[in-house]
Parts: C-alpha cells; sequence; structure tokens
C-alpha cells in the first residue's frame, strides 16, 4: 500500500516539476478562464440576472478544465514516456491517479483565479458554489484524466477529447450550478459526491485496459 | 469461428410476426387512452423501442466487460455492433418521442421530457463512441479503449437519469411505477407484444449486421494472405 502511494507521490511530482519548470499549461488556464468570464459578460445581455453568470462560470471552468486536460498527455506523448511509465514495475492506476492529482492541482489553481474574478465582474460566490467547485474537480479530473489518456492514443487527439468528455460532464454541471443556485444546494453536492465516487472506482479499475495492449 | 448463423433469420421472422400483431393489436384492438386519445398509440412503439435501446447498450457493455476480462477479441465486434444497434434505436426514440411530444404538449422538443433528455446525453456519448473507434487505429488497444468507454456508457445512463431528474420539473407520463404497471391488462399485452416485437428487430439487426461484420474482416484477412 505504502509502496502504491509511493508511486504515486513521485509521479506525480514529476508532473508538478514538469509544470514549474516549463509553465506550460497553468498559466494558459488561468489566462483563458478569465478572457472567457470577460467575453460571457459580452455575451450576456444586459438585463440578464446573476443566475445566468452563475451557469457561465461553470462553462468556463469546465472548458479551462479541458483545455488543461488536453495538456495532460502532451509530455508523455511526445517523448514516448507512456510506454515506459507502462512497463515500470508500479501499478498501472498509479499512474492514472498520479495524473489526475496534477490535473486536480492545475484545476484548483485556475479555480483560485476564477472564483474572485466572477466575484469581481458579476456577484459574491457563496460556501455552496465552492464545495460544488470542489467535488466537481474531483470528478472531471478523475474522469478527464482517463478519456485524456484515450484521446492521446487516438489519431484525432485534441479534437476527441471533446466529444468523449463534454456528454460525460453534463451530470457535473447539472449538480453544480443546481447547488450554486439552489435553495437546497444539499441535494446537488451529494449527487456531486455520489457521480465523483461512481466514477473515481471506474476510472481507477479500467486505466490499465486504456494504456496496455 | 463459424459465419453461418441460424438466430438471424428465426428473430427476422418473429419480429415481422410480433410488430404486425403488434401494429394491428394497437390500432384495432386496445381502447383510446382516457388522457391522450388516439395519439397515445405511439406508446406501443416509443417505449419499446426505448427500452431496446436500453438493452442494446446493456448488451454492448456487457460484451466489453467479456472483452476486459477474457481479452478475447472476437467480443470487440460484437459489443461494437451493440451500441451500433443502441444508437440506432435511440434515433428512432428521439424522433418517436418528439413526434409524440408534438401532439401531446405542441412543441417538438421540451427540456422537461426527461426520457428525450437522456437519450440525447445518450447519443452525443455514444456518437464518441464512434468517433474515438474511427480515429484509432485497429488493434488489442482500440478494443480495450472502446471497451472501457462502453462500460462508462451504462454507468452514465443511470447517474444522467439521476442528473436530469434533479435538474427539471417533469410533464413525461410515467407508467411503471412501484406498484407496476399503471395500465390496463389489454394495454399492457399490447404492449409486451410490441415490446417481443421490437426485440426480436433488435436481434436480427444484431446477427446480420455482426454476420456482415465478420464476413467483411474474414476477407480483410484473406486479402492479406494473399498479398
Amino acid at each position: 500500500m505504502s509502496a502504491y502511494l509511493g508511486d504515486v507521490v513521485v509521479l506525480a511530482r514529476k508532473d508538478l516539476l514538469l509544470e514549474l519548470r516549463a509553465r506550460d499549461t497553468v498559466p494558459a488556464m488561468l489566462l483563458f478562464v478569465v478572457s472567457a468570464l470577460v467575453v460571457f459578460r459580452f455575451s450576456l445581455p444586459a438585463e440578464a440576472s446573476d443566475l445566468a453568470a452563475v451557469g457561465l462560470l461553470w462553462i468556463a471552468v469546465v472548458f479551462t478544465a479541458l483545455l488543461g486536460l488536453t495538456r495532460a498527455f502532451a509530455a508523455e506523448r511526445e517523448q514516448r514516456l507512456l510506454d515506459g511509465l507502462v512497463l515500470a514495475p508500479c501499478d498501472r492506476s498509479a499512474i492514472w491517479l498520479a495524473k489526475s492529482a496534477s490535473v486536480l492541482a492545475f484545476l484548483v489553481l485556475a479555480e483560485a483565479i476564477a472564483l474572485p474574478a466572477f466575484a469581481l465582474f458579476f456577484a459574491p460566490v457563496g460556501w455552496e458554489t465552492v464545495a460544488a467547485f470542489a467535488l466537481a474537480d474531483l470528478g472531471i479530473a478523475a474522469v478527464g484524466t482517463l478519456l485524456a489518456a484515450m484521446a492521446a492514443a487516438s489519431r484525432a487527439r485534441e479534437l476527441l477529447l471533446p466529444l468523449l468528455f463534454l456528454p460525460l460532464v453534463i451530470p457535473i454541471v447539472v449538480g453544480g450550478v443546481g447547488a450554486s443556485v439552489q435553495a437546497d444546494p444539499g441535494r446537488y453536492l451529494a449527487f456531486l459526491g455520489l457521480y465523483d465516487l461512481v466514477f473515481a472506482i471506474l476510472a481507477w479499475a479500467s486505466f490499465e485496459y486504456v494504456v496496455t495492449e | 469461428m463459424s459465419l453461418r448463423n441460424n438466430a438471424g433469420p428465426a428473430a427476422a421472422l418473429g419480429a415481422f410476426a410480433f410488430l404486425l400483431g403488434g401494429v394491428a393489436l394497437a390500432f384495432y384492438w386496445v381502447p383510446d387512452d382516457a388522457d391522450q386519445g388516439f395519439s397515445q398509440r405511439i406508446f406501443y412503439i416509443h417505449v419499446p423501442v426505448a427500452l431496446t435501446a436500453y438493452a442494446c447498450f446493456g448488451w454492448g457493455a456487457w460484451k466489453a466487460l467479456r472483452l476486459l476480462w477474457t481479452r478475447d477479441q472476437r467480443y470487440d465486434l460484437e459489443s461494437y455492433t451493440a451500441v451500433h444497434m443502441g444508437v440506432i434505436f435511440g434515433v428512432l426514440t428521439l424522433v418517436t418521442g418528439s413526434i409524440w411530444a408534438k401532439i401531446s404538449w405542441g412543441v417538438w422538443w421540451s427540456w422537461s421530457e426527461q426520457q428525450l433528455v437522456l437519450f440525447l446525453v445518450l447519443f452525443l456519448f455514444y456518437s464518441a463512441y464512434f468517433m474515438l473507434r474511427y480515429s484509432t487505429d485497429p488493434g488489442p488497444r482500440r478494443a480495450s479503449m472502446s471497451a472501457v468507454y462502453a462500460l462508462f456508457g451504462v454507468v452514465l445512463i443511470p447517474v444522467s437519469f439521476l442528473a436530469i431528474r434533479l435538474a427539471e420539473n417533469f410533464i413525461h407520463p410515467v407508467v411503471f411505477t412501484r406498484d407496476g404497471p399503471q395500465m390496463e391488462g389489454t394495454m399492457f399485452l399490447t404492449f409486451c407484444v410490441c415490446l417481443a416485437g421490437v426485440l426480436a428487430l433488435a436481434t436480427a439487426l444484431y446477427q446480420t449486421e455482426l454476420a456482415g461484420k465478420r464476413l467483411d474482416e474474414r476477407l480483410r484477412e484473406l486479402r492479406e494472405a494473399l498479398a
């Protein structure tokens, strides 16, 4: 067990270190999420309510996550690192867990900018919204990492990932927007938790089949 | 691998008989719905088609699970064909549901129609399944990736169902409740006949498509052997 966690920590540390040195992904995500919010501000009619803006915040975050996910396996693909990782004597699901952890870290960083920016441009953000984003991030990272590995193995790559990802993320958007705008956020937060649990287990169990033949 | 298939013609014959009988019963035997009148009779096609689509997706996921379990490549084609059939019946559900919505509620599309919304989500999801297959080189890697994606689909069905239920207020009639089917005996019998017909049709199509694809594969192998 501790060996497994050790593998995960080493692999996740590699991703974070790569990002710290190259700064490929996170700055792009931060800039993208702020630009998206500004564009959305102008896409809303002047008399639109803040509720509509909350929906757009979720869309902005989902697309920002997509941006990060398309880059998630870029280094592995360019350097053919994934073959090496699969050959390494560690559990394959550890690769998924480590990659999800780094994707999650990038996403949380992006939201640390997006939520204050949203509060500044549109309306204050309640605790329910923050909790919903925290839960949604887990699901997005878990499902997204698995799908990113699939897309990386295909010819279409960046083109394929949004197609695979968006239908699966609809329940997250439903739960997240519901928790942000409805009077009883508890049900929606519970639903997000359920989604995370179900899909994390599924992705954890099935990642091996995505990277091996 | 045998290319002969005997289940196909039998299923096709069954589909023809049951569907003919079902349609006849639906038009001439069952009474009009108290609430919706004559137009409610589309129920006898719409609901069996929707259930059959679910059955196809479920069958595809089961074959996908078998593939991951045994690594036997022949399940890949079976899973793919089942999903293919599921998408066809899913589109039919969307079309018949849309027609019924137009007659019943006066609109072609209603976001509070949970089954329609669910089928739209599934349609998008499984269309991406085809994109995944077409943009990956054939081989064991593609087979296992498709299988994983098909398994995600079958988990997505209840999760999306829950999500859509949370999101909207519904006008879709609920016939099958915890107390059993909420309809008359004649209606239920007609429904069962139609369901059997559509399921038999799906089986026949599945067998035919599978035989065709296997033949295709065999032909390619022979061609490669000759070249």
